[in-house]
Formats: structure tokens, C-alpha cells, sequence
């Protein structure tokens, strides 16, 4: 995963509250293959309106996104991410973002911040006037075009990912396996129902290969 | 936010989601999260090919194939199914889910199999779905599984890849929500009526951060099918987590499924699942209670599932509202829906009925909403579908004859699948169509560019379908 340290940018102010998974990455193309190339279909039915932030200069290059709330609620699709990351958004900023994506956009490389009220005014306010923001994560604060720093939470681990630009599949299989390994072996005894044999398995087996 | 909560759990009662959290912790770091094992994966077509491909490209073994079941759901059509798919997109996605599944080991149910059907109603068919268990799937609605007692949530597609590759996942433990359901459903109102006015009361963002466990007289009067209703839309009020504990419901239910445990395992099964209820003195961070003897038959009137009110309402004005991002947002989805503030719910007519998903594709749903139009006629101009959401609940309902009850009345009865709740699989609203819907969102586009989408009950829906307009399913029944 790419790391991410510092990033200095414009933000694109999107204030609309309940912007959902569907409306950033609709389901029609959910069947497209792999993640590049997906940024075209971002927001697609917004931008087919006119006059979307993200198409209006100088927003076109923002790497920010200032959200209304609850952002990227529903679908657990990733998609949603990927468009984003190929569109070249780096970090998100909402009073309130979905869970899913939340933790999606964590795998790709996208901070998300949670920040509400006055604070978030100020940032949207940077974002609409196009005054360029510098996100610092390892001291986790958002510097605006006047200097002043706002602070802002991040799981530690999160953030040693991010600044790292972590694997956490590896990290996992490198610092874990011997605790999942003794885990499964306690908890297969404990509860032996919870892991299927190929026996109660076998009616799936006489398949072939019917689609 | 959880260290807290978590601390105080550890002293006193705990929680039933805190009871499956703690019997799944591998390890616990010094920051408060834990890397949790997962019992149980569904794979389904759209979520899983990135995920299968990130294993591949990292060259990492698939841990432990027996923990999967796979699916094609999502992107399947719901007609002629003794065809072989039409080539395309769709085909060639579920002919990768075959691949990558041969290739790792997972067992894979085909389109025309009498086990074939949606995810979230095919796990619990299958006894795949167990109290006590660990489930996770790249679908949201994965929140269904908690009505059985299981922790269950939707997870993204490098969530999957990790799971495939470890079998856990690095987590926070979440806030606990309860919702209690105190009375009894009125006659005309089902259990969907009970999650919409739940989702229009603490709306989409009410639940974030928070395990949602449903109690109560009401939950414990329903059966299965009601109870997953209410998990399966935990995630539309903002809560990946929606749970609820076993019972003897819940037992008659998953003993007589295949994949459930048997002989000695079912003794023990049985003897540790009792433990499986919140401690008197458990702790919740917030409590909600709703008296279902209020509750009148619900219907959505906007873009999020929060934007929901009784049949009997007229649509609000923005105007009236004093916050500008909830006014704006408000002008958004009448605008996107075509209506207008103080318009009566029951004026909006419709084009087509959706009677299916995974919030409302099981029998009980396709038997409430035959009572309603046994007899009867669907409206002229209208089309109405009835999507059962698995093959064996299509034979099921044919064996009770409801599938004559529907068809002779004008609607259409499909073959199982995702259908017009994703409109991704040729089930689809044309750009400004209407229609009254049993699925789980309302969002702009969801069943199709531009199409509208009004939420409600299977009985409301069928109550829509023969009237050509929302109708109080109340003034209809004998």
C-alpha cells in the first residue's frame, strides 16, 4: 500500500449530508474489472448533471474531500474507494462516515478524518475559498493557508499503516500465526460444531461445473 | 470510546455481543483493538474476485477453505435460468467466482442448485449461519446473521482478501446499542414497519459506531424470518452490527438445517449456546425503546431509509425544516423523487412492484404479502415482481401454492437472486419509474438510473400493487 505522510492540497467542498456508496460508485459498474479506470465512473450521475466540485476548476486537482454527514453510508461496496483513489482523492473529511468505508478506505491508502462543527467550518472554508491544506499525519493535525493546526484522532495502528504504508495481511501472517494457529486449535475444541469437515461438506462436492 | 465501554463490560454483565467479541479474541493490543477470528465467510461474485486476486498476486495460501461458502447472487438473472447466462460482464464475474473457488478449495452452490438463493438467506437456510459464530461476507446486509445470535457484519473486499489469508481481522470493539420493541404488532403492520420507524427515529448515522442487539417482548413473538428483517437493516440506521439473542425459536430453526451440528455436537451446542444473552446488569451505551403497538404501516417518501413516515402522512415541507444541510438534503430527494411537500402518501401511484431481497424474500414475507392479493387483480399499468430470495423458499411457496396466488393476480414469479434490489442483473426501473419496494434502500439510482424507490413491507407492496398507488394494506384486509 502507498504510504501516506504528508499531503498538501486542495479540498473539494461537498456539504450534501447522506451521500451514500450508490450515488459515489453506482451499481451498474460494479462489474467492472480491477480498480484503474474506475475514477471515471466516481459520482458519475452527479458529474452527468454539470457542474460537479470535482469537474470545476480548480477542484479538478482537489485531493481532499469535505463531506456533509454521514458520508459513504450503506453498501459495503470498495468500489466506492477505489474510484476515489483513482481519482486521486487521498483523504476524506466528515462530521460523520460510514462504517464500511470507513474502514475501506483505511486498505487503500485514504485517510479519513472525522472532525465536526467549528473546526470542519474552517477546513470547508479553505476548501471553498481554494486554499490549499496540508494534512500532516504523523502529528496529526490539519494545517490551514493561515497557519493555525487542527488536531484530530486516528486508531495508532491505523496510523503506523498509513505512515508505513503497511501490508496488514503481512504484518498479520508475520507477528500472528502462531497465536491464530493456538487460537483455532482452543477453539476447535471448545466449540467443534463451529468447524465444517469435508463429510458435511461433501453434498456441495457432486457439482461439476454448472455455473 | 470502547476502552471505556470495555472496561466497564469486564467488570459487571456483559453484553451478548461483548459474550461472541471475547470468545473470538486471538489477540488484544495496547491501542484497544483485537485481532478477532472469523468463524464463517460468504462469497459472493461481486465482492470477492479483488479479493481472490490480491491472495493470488501476493502468492498467499487460502487458510482454511472449509470456513467459506460461495454464491452467485448478485448479478444473476432472475429469468430464464435453464439457459446458460447471456455473455457479458455478469457471466464472465460468475465464471471467475468458479474459478477462484475450484482453485482455493471453497465448496460453490450453482445457479440451478435447489440450495442456490441470496446470501443472507441461504446461510441461515443452511445452518451455515450459527449462534455464537463469527460471520462476515463483502455485503453489507451481512448484519442478518445476528438474528440467530451470530456477530455478523459486512466487510470490504481487503477485509475479505484478509480473511481468506488469516481467518481474522484487527478490530475495535464497537459501543453497544439496545433497542428494546416493547407490545405487540397491530394487524396490517409487519416487522419492517418496526425497522423503517426504528431508522426514520434515530436515522442513517444513528447507529455508526455502535453492535445494535434487539430485545424485548416483540422480538421474542417473532419468528426467524421477522427477526432477520430486523438485523438484515441494522446497517441502514448506521450499525454494522445487529444481533439478537437465541431461543427456542431460533433452535427449532437451526437443528433442522443441514449444516447445523448433529449427535454430540449438538448436545454441546445446545449446553454453551444458553450462555448466549445479555447479563442483567450488562452495561448498553444507549438504549432505545419503541412500543410496537404504535406503529402504523411505514413507507419512504425520500433518498435515505431515515426519510420514512406512516402511510397516513404527507410528505414534509423543507421549508419547515430550521437546519440548512438537513433542508437541503430534504429539497434534494423530493426533487430526485418527483414529489411535492404536503402531498399525501397515499396520492403517489406507481409503475412496478418489487416483492423480494434479502430483507424480505423468505416465506413469511411472500405468505403475508399472498394474503393480500388472493383474490385480487394487480392495477393495470402496473408491473409486479415477486423475487423469492432462495430456490428453496420458491419451492416452498409453490408447495403452499402461493406462487398460483401471485401469477393469477399479474405478477411475475422469478427464480431467486439479488434482482431489483441491486439492479445489476437486468431487474431494473427506467429513468423516473416508480416502485413500491420490499428491499432495504431508497438511495438515488439504486434500482436503476433515475428510478424512484418507496420502501415498505411485503404486505404494503402487494396492498400497492393492486390499487396502482401507496395504499394503508390496513383498509384492505378481511
Amino acid at each position: 500500500m502507498n504510504s501516506f505522510t504528508t499531503l498538501t492540497a486542495l479540498a473539494a467542498s461537498l456539504p450534501e449530508a447522506q451521500i451514500d456508496t450508490d450515488v459515489i460508485f453506482p451499481a451498474r459498474f460494479l462489474l467492472l474489472p480491477g480498480k484503474a479506470g474506475l475514477g471515471s465512473k466516481l459520482f458519475s450521475e452527479r458529474r452527468a448533471q454539470g457542474g460537479f466540485v470535482l469537474d470545476t476548476p480548480p477542484w479538478d486537482k482537489a485531493q481532499i474531500m469535505v463531506t456533509g454527514p454521514d458520508f459513504g453510508t450503506g453498501s459495503s461496496r470498495e468500489n466506492a474507494v477505489w474510484a476515489l483513489a483513482d481519482f486521486g482523492i487521498r483523504c476524506v473529511i466528515g462530521p460523520g462516515i460510514g462504517e464500511i468505508f470507513h474502514a475501506n478506505c483505511f486498505r487503500n491508502g485514504i485517510l479519513p478524518i472525522i472532525l465536526a462543527g467549528a473546526p470542519l467550518a474552517r477546513v470547508q472554508a479553505e476548501a471553498e475559498g481554494a486554499r490549499a491544506v496540508t494534512i500532516d499525519l504523523p502529528a496529526q493535525h490539519i494545517r490551514l493557508s493561515d497557519g493555525s493546526e487542527i488536531t484530530f484522532d486516528i486508531e495508532p495502528h491505523r496510523k503506523r499503516a498509513l505512515v508505513e504504508g503497511l501490508d496488514e495481511i503481512g504484518v498479520i501472517l508475520k507477528d500472528e500465526l502462531a497465536a491464530i494457529e493456538a487460537f483455532e486449535a482452543r477453539h476447535r475444541r471448545a466449540n467443534p460444531w463451529l468447524f465444517l469437515d469435508d463429510g458435511q461438506l461433501a453434498c456441495f462436492d457432486d457439482i461439476g461445473d454448472k455455473p | 470510546m470502547g476502552q471505556d465501554a470495555s472496561r466497564r463490560a469486564n467488570q459487571g454483565g456483559r453484553t451478548l455481543y461483548d459474550k461472541v467479541w471475547d470468545a473470538h479474541v486471538v489477540r488484544s493490543y495496547d491501542d484497544g483493538t483485537d485481532l478477532i477470528y472469523i468463524d464463517r465467510h460468504l462469497v459472493h461474485e461481486i465482492s470477492s474476485p479483488q479479493a481472490f486476486s490480491g491472495l493470488d498476486m501476493a502468492d498467499r495460501p487460502l487458510r482454511r477453505p472449509n470456513a467459506h461458502l460461495a454464491v452467485a447472487d448478485h448479478a444473476v438473472p432472475t429469468h430464464s435460468r435453464h439457459l446458460p447466462l447471456p455473455p457479458g460482464q455478469a457471466a464472465r464475474q460468475v465464471e471467475r467466482l468458479i474459478g477462484n473457488t475450484r482453485k482455493h478449495g471453497i465448496r460453490y452452490i450453482p445457479m440451478n442448485d435447489p440450495r442456490h438463493g441470496i446470501v443472507h438467506v441461504i446461510g441461515p437456510e443452511l445452518g451455515f449461519t450459527l449462534p455464537g459464530a463469527t460471520l462476515v461476507c463483502g455485503d453489507s446486509h451481512t448484519s442478518t446473521h445476528g438474528a440467530f445470535g451470530a456477530l455478523a457484519f459486512g466487510i470490504g473486499s481487503s477485509e475479505c482478501e484478509c480473511v481468506f489469508a488469516t481467518q481474522t481481522l484487527r478490530l475495535r470493539r464497537q459501543k453497544r446499542m439496545r433497542v428494546t420493541v416493547k407490545g405487540a404488532l397491530k394487524p396490517g403492520v409487519a416487522v419492517k414497519d418496526v425497522m423503517l420507524a426504528l431508522i426514520a427515529r434515530i436515522g442513517v448515522g444513528g447507529g455508526v459506531g455502535h453492535a445494535i442487539e434487539f430485545a424485548g417482548p416483540a422480538i421474542s413473538a417473532m419468528a426467524m424470518e421477522g427477526r432477520m428483517t430486523l438485523c438484515n437493516m441494522a446497517i441502514e440506521a448506521g450499525a454494522r452490527v445487529g444481533m439478537i439473542a437465541p431461543d427456542k425459536v431460533t433452535y427449532d430453526w437451526v437443528f433442522a438445517r443441514p449444516l447445523a451440528p448433529q449427535g454430540d455436537n449438538e448436545a454441546a451446542a445446545r449446553y454453551a449456546w444458553r450462555a448466549l444473552a445479555s447479563d442483567a446488569d450488562a452495561v448498553f451505551d444507549r438504549e432505545v425503546t419503541l412500543d410496537a403497538s404504535e406503529i402504523a404501516p411505514q413507507v419512504s417518501w425520500g433518498t435515505t431509509p431515515a426519510e420514512t413516515l406512516p402511510v397516513t402522512a404527507t410528505i414534509p415541507d423543507p421549508a419547515s425544516e430550521s437546519d440548512p444541510v438537513r433542508r437541503a438534503r430534504m429539497a434534494s430527494s423530493l426533487a430526485y423523487m418527483g414529489l411535492r411537500p404536503g402531498m399525501a402518501l397515499r396520492d403517489i401511484a406507481i409503475d412496478h412492484v418489487f416483492i423480494g431481497s434479502c430483507t424480505n424474500g423468505r416465506l413469511d414475507d411472500l405468505r403475508g404479502a399472498a394474503r393480500i392479493v388472493e383474490g385480487r387483480r394487480v392495477a393495470p399499468g402496473v408491473s409486479a415482481i415477486v423475487v423469492p430470495g432462495s430456490a428453496s423458499v420458491r419451492l416452498a411457496a409453490e408447495a403452499e401454492g402461493l406462487h398460483r396466488v401471485f401469477t393469477e393476480a399479474g405478477f411475475e414469479w422469478r427464480a431467486a437472486g439479488c434482482s431489483m434490489c441491486v439492479a445489476m442483473n437486468g431487474d431494473s426501473l427506467k429513468p423516473g419509474e416508480r416502485c413500491a419496494s420490499t428491499s432495504n434502500r431508497n438511495f438515488e439510482g439504486r434500482q436503476g438510473q433515475g428510478g424512484r424507490t418507496h420502501l415498505m413491507s411485503p404486505e404494503m407492496a402487494a396492498a400497492a400493487a393492486i390499487t396502482g398507488r401507496m395504499t394503508d394494506v390496513r383498509e384492505m384486509m378481511r
